[in-house]
């Protein structure tokens, strides 16, 4: 088919739903069907259906299953990482709010195809290393850090993941010894990109006064300390319409 | 216990309720005794409810009901913005509203500056102790 140039636009213009301004006979020679018979000898043209191609012959299957089974419908659904809070950009400052470092204020890096966070203490500051977290158990500050320097595009998913553990086979000596736990030591590598990726985070912390004491320092709450009213918008997870607030639009 | 602050034409004073919680108008006509008829430089001349506004110590000098540009004129004149940021009430207002608009980090460096101004305090009543005994 040739490609539509413009949008067809129906001939008959609309009175009223359903009725047309032009009678049947006035739209046939609208349309021209007149003229397409007068080319064609007096009639429609007519076309012959396109011939299909030979379909090979089907032999009757060998096996039927005992029962009929439905299938199930096709979903082609491709997984997309979670959507990413307007208020979380590379450079932003979070706040753990889960597991071993909970309290502990983060500098974020990026989001990972699988939808986690990649976070980085950096290490020397507060002791959090390179290390995925989740969007839900953290709560975005609004102070930015510049990571313009900094180079993460090695680090996905894979990067994160567990080593599989081969299972040994305990022979009966062993079983009696006990259980040997072997130390899992964190490869030269890691250690590495964690001292990279730091180095550059670093340089631009220490420019701005007073933000390295910030990231070292664990969140709380105190009796009589007032957060602020935004604040206690991302606690309660309100929207900042009831709220009547102004600041940090998600 | 004299009144000093009164429902006039010129009064300047603080809407504390509803819609327009916070803005500075100035009383331009007396409708009832419950109602005034107020009005703002950036804001349509309205009527308010006289247990909607909080007067102020500022009055300025303007005829019933001006028209906008004299109003503003006339405000330039009293000078109000200045007198009421200079005022103890206007500048407890800018301090809650910049405390109310703190980030995280802000609150850290405050607590920081805090504990540096206490530090240097209990230096200078140390050494007044030590002059003293």
């Amino acid at each position: 088919m040739a490609p539509k140039s413009t949008r067809k636009v129906s001939r008959n213009p609309e009175l009223i739903r359903g009725i047309g301004k032009y009678s049947r006979s006035q739209m046939y020679h609208k349309r021209g069907i007149w003229a397409i018979k007068a080319k064609n000898g007096g009639v429609l043209p007519r076309h012959d259906p396109i011939p299909k191609p030979e379909a090979p012959a089907l032999k009757p299957p060998k096996f039927y299953p005992a029962d009929d089974v439905k299938k199930p419908l096709v979903n082609k659904h491709k997984p997309k990482p979670t959507k990413l809070r307007a208020s979380i950009t590379p450079g932003t400052v979070l706040i753990l709010l889960a597991g071993r470092f909970k309290g502990k204020r983060v500098v974020f890096l990026k989001q990972l195809p699988s939808g986690l966070l990649l976070v980085t203490g950096p290490f020397k500051i507060n002791g959090v290393p390179l290390r995925r977290v989740n969007q839900s158990y953290v709560i975005a500050t609004s102070t930015k850090v510049d990571i313009s320097a900094v180079n993460v595009d090695n680090f996905d998913d894979k990067y994160f993941t567990k080593e599989a553990q081969k299972k040994k086979k305990k022979g009966e000596g062993e079983f009696f010894e006990g259980e040997r736990e072997e130390k899992s030591v964190l490869p030269q590598q890691k250690k590495d990109d964690q001292k990279t990726v730091d180095a550059a985070l670093l340089k631009a912390i220490e420019i701005v006064p007073d933000l390295k004491a910030y990231l070292g320092a664990r969140f709380s709450l105190k009796d009589g300390v007032e957060p602020g009213v935004a604040w206690l918008q991302r606690i309660l997870g309100l929207s900042l319409k009831k709220l009547g607030c102004k600041e940090y639009l998600d | 216990m004299p009144f000093k602050r009164f429902v006039e034409i010129g009064r300047v004073a603080q809407i504390n309720y509803g819609k327009e919680y916070g803005r500075l108008v100035v009383i331009v006509d007396v409708i009832d005794q419950t109602r005034a008829l107020v009005d703002a430089p950036d804001m349509v001349r309205s009527q308010v409810n006289l247990k909607r506004l909080s007067l102020t110590d500022i009055k300025i000098d303007i005829k019933r009901v001006p028209k906008k540009k004299d109003l503003i004129q006339a405000m330039e004149a009293a000078d109000v913005k200045n007198r009421w940021e200079k005022s103890s009430w206007g500048r407890k207002l800018i301090v809650q509203k910049r405390r109310a608009a703190l980030n995280d980090f802000d609150r850290f460096k405050i607590m920081l500056a805090k504990i540096k101004r206490a530090s240097v305090v209990r230096h200078e009543i140390a050494k007044l102790k030590k002059a003293s005994s």
